[in-house]
């Protein structure tokens, strides 16, 4: 009861005490409080579940050699908070300057010790409601028609408190160690008990199950000590550098690779676990051998009586003995908590240690229930960061965008602007949005165009995956065509075994943006909001359907998609081809020429200039677009001593001359019937 | 324009094709090489052929020989053969034995010798289809020597038919060449004459001619019984070549007037398919006579640059003012006929010539933009921004920004309280029209220097994103004011030095301004106070309003709020306001209004108005009656929608004119038209507006009537009648009659894309015809149809890198930093390697 009392919202339903809330968050992890931020920001009725004492648990123990592998960018050059975060992968989203990692490491991979205080202080600054020492150990469902979704979610703790929600954020993450069980493997150690202290390993000889970044983070820290290292994993080494995933190993990480390849006794091999054997000599020696030799024998029976690779093929690799074998197999996602109502369902292939989600980090199985952090990165895996801090965070936002949507009747943030702001909006967002950057080809900003293309609604940080559902999931309406804004790899660039350094590598012209293959923004066009089906049937590797058209920036060495040419012209044209009008700016000069040669206006000038907003310029600049042939100088060159040196001719003369002077770039500009 | 073009080519070819009697293509060779015996047994009977007797080839005779080989084709399209005939040895028959056979070339009509020609005249092709052509066209082409030869020729054609004389300086020559190509066609029509003496040339011709260049003139002998007047001539403008000598005959074939009875848009003549323009006379039954003898004078000034034709109204339903004499057609499709009040025949010779001149122009352009395009295939890459392209250009030039400072998220605030008044102008260093605002911006920093109480600030939302938000800046650029205590006001006038500068200096005085003493407000309407303002030209509104009027009072603070900056107004309300309102014979609640300019004071009655109403009358007051009008103010009057009546003046406008023009305007208080003035020398693109108006710049000044927001058409009051009031008033009288015919009516077009986009759907698709794009128009397509991701199942693009790295690694070290020089590197055309595939 104390308990119910602290959290101030007791309710009574079917004789039974519940706790109840509108939200409720499982873990206050980084996407846990990341959430809770923003419920909290909206004045809504949540709360954090949290097993342990203090946020952050996991990383109160992982990773063990304590060093993160997201960069702490402190420097960038540029004062512009959003564009930082691109280059800040630990710091979640607040409006609170003092919480951005940089004040909390100096390192630029820094210690889990400043995450784990991170936490502790965005839960306090914030004031989070974050209820620790709480372990929720059952979900279960209770219809009621009434509820947002049907049904309520039921919450259970480790002291059969029971509590009551609306609607359910999981934010666990993925905590429990992937376990491969076969003979022997009760010698194996596991990443999680595994010492870390490298005099523990002096003249070893260690096998290392795993090619993920905690087995290479587990294998240079005792490189220096050991005989040698083996690892043994089913799949290659995917380096992150070449296939643009985070995920991938980190070169922070790869010492192991480098002393392999220079042939330093250490090395790789690649071998389906599920295939091994570990044996132990009465030395205490461990001694790889294959499932199927165990078969035919009796296991009873005498190490020496059981055939080792070596015996049939004496240059088997791991021939050698080893002293100790690690598991360094990642983690999954905790299924057992859920009642089997809830549908809770491992994903395919390689995402079955994340729960089946849709697009819109929505539960597959049920309505309500959202996956949120590391644990919903079965919609980008091995794509983009969704599993990581300087992702989820972003997703996180967006699932809040569409809750608020759902149940509270707040459509998607937008801002409408007029249409001559369109270029300037885009340029601003591919420049500066950290969103878009991080959650490459997951989230778009939509361009939602109003009737006649006179003005448009900007919305941000979509989940593109939910494209069809755009009306519904925003409260926004889409009649008349969108852009959407995105940033996307070349197709073909990056994998894991491509050369990823090759000549020529980076396109320089505008024309060929197309073929960028570094991270560059691309704006689709649709007449009309794809539906569903064409989703599906989008081509392989699309983010999004066949659009009606397409246009890609080229990409830049800087990131940065200011250049007035060779990244704003063609944008522009392709967003004047698009709407089919013409979105160039003038000086007060040519919108009042226009005014008065032609019936219709130019966007710019209909906009600014008739408005009573025209651009007068500088006399500097006017000179310059003259020069340029942009702009017609009508001034009669007169007798008097300012005039230009070849002003002998007479103002009659320059009458004529002016009739005749053809004035090409002007064709465009004016073009009244007559001429 | 070259559609026509190429139409009447290929009619010209075909004629000749049709000209040439014995088309004899097909064999392998165009020049034949025979034994003498075979070459004269195949010698036929009107055939002719050109021939060379060789026993084996000398040096010397190289060149003749290529000549000769190469003008074989050209001289076959007219029937003749060109063949080399080989001499045995042995062979001392009459053309082989000679010494000199080898220098000689033979032309043969059947098996008759027509003509020897020593081989140093058939330098080229042209000298030898020239020279071939003149042997073989001795009739069709006279060669005269003397004045007296001409005449005779021509006196003996009078009547009978015409007369095609061509100088040309030289024999052999391409003019000369197509001089006789010309008469191969036509020698049977005209009687063709030439010459190749200056003389006859000078005699022939009014001024001095340039005797270096060829010249051929028509002569019409066939109409001329007379034989004691001379034929009528025209001379072809164009140079001496096959086309333009075609289409000048084709041009002096046609009938000299066209006499039509169908609705002119549906007219085609010789004229319009050459690219000409045709002019109508346009005709009734009561003076059908005298318009056909115009209509004939006009074509014998106009022959050869417009066709004539002769438009009976009574025949056909004209939709056009009763008033109209002339229409013009142009070749250009979609251009609709333009009907005209001419006076006089100079006025359609005018019409036409000056016409052709600016066509003249534009094909050259054209001609000009087309070899552009050939070395560049677009230029969707050049910068058709103007205020994109005039910020980039001045880009290197630094800016004087000492005087405004440079605000960041954390020194916004406290810069804030530091000043009476802070400007703030928030812009993106990235963003033109931001660049051009802030250039403006450090004039504006500079005529305020020495100020006191006004910070001149700016905030950079590109490094600063943060505080623009918060400050609700949602675009740039945009200029706050805040005033300590204040909230802010957002700037929303022109982007403008002088705009800006008075809006700053305006808003310092509290708006509307509470004056305390009857001193005050007299000098507040005398635009002396408050001094600071002063130096501001401007209009001053002055409420007056009694202790009763609390409502109207405040809907007048309300409006001063909203119209601060952009207007002084003042409010006097103490209990001796009666006297004020006494003074100017209003009764408050009321509004006294002094202008700038006269300081005469106008009084208006304030009635229960809302604030919105209030903001919109005072806006209205303050409109000129009889503006200037200017770039800057333009926008205020566009506001109203009406029709314009603009005086185009070069410099001030005279008394006279002012005079009555402001009669005009005032004398229609609820006028349905906006009366202004233009001064071209302050407002100099008035001149592009007039250019577009008229083909020649009008005299000035020039009285306009535009209807701006309605059809658009552009009426010039009649420059020979004075402007007075009644003039102008029974001028418009007939323009709302529709009894007056528009100089031009502004173009409705939209405004399109000025160029297309790089079309990269497009270019993926020709790239990869593999990637399934077309899915979503596809039916029953599933996602189980998608290929294997198999290494080989990967496309195009991802295997190429690998192949031509070697290449490009040799053929140009250094590319590879192509994405990092933009501009530099990037002239060169890039990217091959990928359409290759």
């Amino acid at each position: 009861l104390g308990l119910a009392l602290y959290t101030g919202s007791l309710r009574v339903v079917s004789g039974a005490a519940f706790l109840y809330h509108d939200y409720c968050i499982i873990g206050a992890g980084p996407s846990g409080l990341q959430a809770a931020y923003f419920l909290q920001q909206a004045g809504r009725d949540y709360v954090v579940f949290e097993r342990s004492h203090a946020p952050g648990s996991f990383f109160a123990l992982y990773p063990r050699h304590r060093k993160l592998i997201s960069i702490n960018k402190r420097y960038t050059g540029k004062s512009n908070s959003e564009f930082n975060l691109r280059h800040d992968w630990n710091s979640l989203l607040s409006h609170d300057r003092r919480l951005l990692f940089r004040r909390y490491s100096r390192d630029f991979f820094p210690d889990a010790d400043a995450m784990v205080r991170y936490l502790e202080d965005f839960a306090a600054l914030l004031k989070l409601r974050v209820q620790y020492n709480t372990a929720i150990v059952h979900v279960t469902l209770e219809r009621n028609a009434q509820a947002w979704n049907g049904h309520y979610f039921l919450l259970t703790d480790q002291d059969r408190q029971n509590y009551k929600c609306s609607s359910l954020l999981v934010a666990t993450g993925t905590w429990v160690p992937n376990v491969v069980n076969f003979p022997g493997s009760e010698y194996v150690e596991g990443y999680e008990t595994v010492s870390i202290s490298p005099e523990d390993f002096a003249g070893q000889t260690v096998l290392i199950l795993g090619r993920g970044n905690s087995a290479f983070e587990t294998a240079e820290n005792i490189l220096g000590v050991t005989n040698f290292i083996h690892m043994v994993s089913r799949s290659r080494v995917r380096l992150s550098w070449a296939t643009h995933y985070v995920g991938d190993l980190r070169a922070i990480n790869n010492g192991l690779l480098d002393t392999y390849q220079l042939k330093s006794l250490d090395g790789l091999l690649e071998g389906d676990l599920e295939d091994l054997a570990i044996l132990k000599d009465k030395k205490g020696k461990l001694h790889i051998t294959l499932r199927f030799y165990l078969e035919n024998r009796n296991t009873s029976a005498g190490i020496d009586s059981i055939t080792l690779p070596q015996d049939e093929l004496d240059n088997f690799a791991t021939r050698a003995p080893y002293d100790r074998v690690i598991r360094c197999l990642g983690w999954k996602f905790d299924f057992s908590i859920y009642n089997r109502s809830l549908r809770m369902m491992p994903g395919k292939g390689n995402k079955k240690k994340y729960p089946q989600i849709k697009p819109s980090y929505e539960s597959r199985g049920t309505r309500g229930l959202f996956v949120l952090g590391t644990a919903s990165h079965s919609v980008d895996f091995r794509k983009s960061a969704g599993g990581f801090i300087h992702g989820f965070r972003y997703t996180t936002r967006a699932v809040h965008r569409l809750l608020e949507n759902r149940h509270h009747g707040v459509p998607w943030p937008s801002t409408v602007y007029p249409i001559t702001q369109l270029t300037n909006s885009i340029i601003k967002r591919v420049n500066e949005a950290s969103g878009l950057y991080q959650m490459f080809s997951v989230l778009a900003d939509i361009i939602l165009l109003r009737e006649n293309a006179t003005a448009f609604e900007y919305l941000e940080e979509y989940p593109v995956g939910v494209l069809a559902e755009l009306e519904t999931q925003t409260g926004r309406k889409a009649p008349n065509g969108l852009f959407l804004v995105i940033m996307e790899y070349g197709r073909n660039f990056s994998g894991a075994d491509k050369d990823v350094f090759y000549y020529n590598r980076a396109v320089g012209e505008a024309q060929h943006a197309w073929q960028s293959n570094f991270l560059h923004p691309v704006i689709y066009y649709y007449k009309r909001l794809p539906t569903e089906r064409e989703m599906r049937l989008r081509p392989p590797d699309w983010p999004l359907p066949r659009p009606d058209a397409v246009h890609h920036i080229v990409e830049d060495f800087l990131t940065d998609w200011t250049a007035p040419n060779a990244h704003i012209l063609p944008l522009r044209r392709f967003l004047e081809n698009c709407l089919s009008t013409d979105l160039r700016n003038f000086f007060a000069e040519s919108c009042f020429l226009f005014a008065f040669t032609r019936q219709k206006l130019p966007p710019f000038c209909q906009h600014g200039y008739v408005r009573m907003q025209g651009l007068v310029g500088s006399e500097g600049l006017r000179h310059h677009a003259v020069d340029a042939g942009l702009l017609e100088d009508y001034t009669p060159i007169d007798f008097s001593g300012d005039s230009p040196p070849d002003s002998h001719e007479g103002s009659q003369d320059q009458l004529l001359r002016d009739h005749t002077i053809p004035v090409r770039p002007l064709q465009h500009l004016v073009n009244t019937k007559d001429e | 324009m070259s559609a026509q073009k190429d139409r009447w080519v290929s009619s010209f070819f075909f004629l000749l094709f049709c000209a040439s009697s014995i088309p004899t293509r097909g064999n392998t060779r165009l020049l034949q090489e025979l034994s003498p015996q075979e070459y004269f047994s195949s010698l036929q009977a009107g055939r002719a052929s050109l021939s060379y007797f060789s026993h084996n080839v000398s040096p010397g005779a190289q060149p003749f020989l290529e000549q000769i080989e190469s003008s074989a084709e050209a001289l076959q399209d007219y029937g003749i053969s060109v063949v080399k005939v080989n001499c045995p040895k042995e062979d001392v028959s009459r053309y082989c034995v000679k010494e000199n056979a080898l220098r000689k070339a033979y032309l043969f009509r059947g098996n008759v010798l027509i003509r020897e020609f020593p081989t140093d005249a058939l330098f080229d092709v042209n000298s030898i289809v020239a020279n071939v052509l003149f042997a073989l066209l001795f009739n069709e082409v006279k060669y005269v020597e003397t004045l007296a030869d001409l005449q005779n020729i021509e006196n003996a054609l009078k009547g009978r038919s015409n007369m095609v004389f061509a100088y040309v300086p030289a024999t052999g020559t391409a003019e000369h060449r197509a001089v006789m190509e010309a008469a191969f066609v036509y020698g049977t029509v005209h009687q063709f004459v030439l010459t190749t003496e200056a003389t006859l040339l000078k005699d022939t011709s009014n001024d001095e001619p340039d005797v270096s260049s060829a010249r051929l003139l028509f002569c019409h002998c066939q109409r001329t019984t007379d034989l004691a007047q001379p034929c009528r001539r025209t001379a072809m403008e164009q140079a001496l070549t096959m086309l333009n000598i075609h289409r000048h005959l084709k041009l002096m074939g046609a009938p000299l007037v066209t006499e039509v009875t169908e609705d002119p848009e549906k007219v085609s003549t010789v004229h319009l398919q050459l690219g000409l323009p045709l002019v109508f006379i346009l005709s009734q039954k009561e003076t059908y006579e005298a318009d056909r003898r115009t209509a004939e004078f006009v074509a014998w000034q106009l022959l050869g640059k417009a066709g004539v034709a002769l438009l009976s109204r009574d025949l056909v339903d004209l939709n056009v003012l009763l008033r109209s004499n002339v229409a013009l057609k142009t070749p250009d499709e979609g251009v609709p006929i333009k009907y005209l009040v001419l006076e006089d025949t100079d006025e359609v010779i005018t019409l036409v010539e000056n016409k052709s001149k600016v066509e003249q122009i534009q094909e050259d352009e054209e001609e000009e933009e087309e070899d552009e395009g050939e070395k560049e295939n677009n230029n969707q890459d050049i910068q058709d921004d103007q205020v994109v392209e005039a910020v980039s250009r001045d880009k290197k030039r630094e800016l004087p920004l000492e005087q405004i400072r440079a605000l960041t998220e954390e020194t916004f605030h406290s810069a804030l309280l530091e000043t009476a008044q802070t400007v703030v102008l928030f812009y993106a260093s990235w963003e033109a029209v931001s660049l051009a605002v802030l250039r403006s911006y450090t004039e504006v920093a500079d005529h305020l220097k020495g100020t006191r109480g006004v910070l001149l600030s700016r905030v950079n939302c590109w490094d600063w994103p943060g505080v623009c938000t918060k400050e609700n800046v949602t675009q740039f650029p945009a200029i706050k004011i805040y005033k300590k205590g204040e909230r802010s006001v957002m700037y929303n006038g022109m982007w403008g030095t002088e705009e800006l500068t008075s809006f700053i200096m305006l808003s310092r005085v509290s708006c509307p301004l509470k004056l305390a003493t009857i001193e005050e407000a007299e000098g507040y309407l005398r635009g002396e106070f408050p001094s600071e303002l002063s130096s501001y030209h401007h209009t001053s509104l002055l409420g007056v309003f009694s202790t009763a009027t609390s409502e109207a009072r405040e809907a007048f603070e309300e409006a001063g709020n909203i119209l601060s900056g952009h207007v002084t107004m003042g409010m006097y309300f103490e209990d001796d306001a009666l006297a004020l309102s006494r003074k100017y014979a209003v009764s408050p609640p009321a509004l006294l209004l002094a202008r700038s300019g006269g300081r005469s004071v106008e009084g208006i009655a304030l009635s229960k108005q809302s604030v919105q109403d209030m903001v919109q009358m005072i806006r209205y007051e303050l409109l000129d009656i009889f503006p200037e009008i200017t770039v800057q103010n333009l926008p205020r009057y566009l506001q109203l929608r009406k029709p314009f009546l603009i005086l185009f003046s070069d410099g001030d406008i005279g008394q006279m004119e002012s005079k009555e023009m402001l009669k005009l305007a005032k004398g229609r208080p609820q006028q349905a038209f906006v009366a202004c003035w233009l001064n071209l020398r302050k407002t100099p693109v008035g001149r592009g507006v007039l250019k577009a108006y008229f083909a020649t710049m009008p005299s000035l000044p020039a009285l306009i009537w535009v209807k701006l927001h309605a059809g658009g058409q552009v009426f010039k009051f009649p420059s020979e009648q004075s402007i007075t009031e009644m003039n102008i008033l029974s001028w418009l009288e007939k323009l709302k009659a529709g009894l007056e015919i528009p100089s031009s009516t502004l173009s409705e077009e939209d405004w399109k894309p000025p160029l297309p986009a790089y079309d990269f759907l497009q270019m993926m698709e020709t790239a990869m015809p593999e990637l399934p794009l077309h899915t979503s128009h596809r039916c029953g397509d599933t996602p189980a149809r998608r290929p294997p991701k198999n290494p080989g199942g990967d496309i195009t693009v991802q295997e190429e890198p690998s192949q031509d790295t070697e290449a490009e690694k040799v053929g140009s070290p250094g590319r590879d930093l192509r994405g990092t020089v933009p501009r530099l590197a990037a002239r060169e055309k890039q990217g091959k390697r990928h359409s290759e595939l």
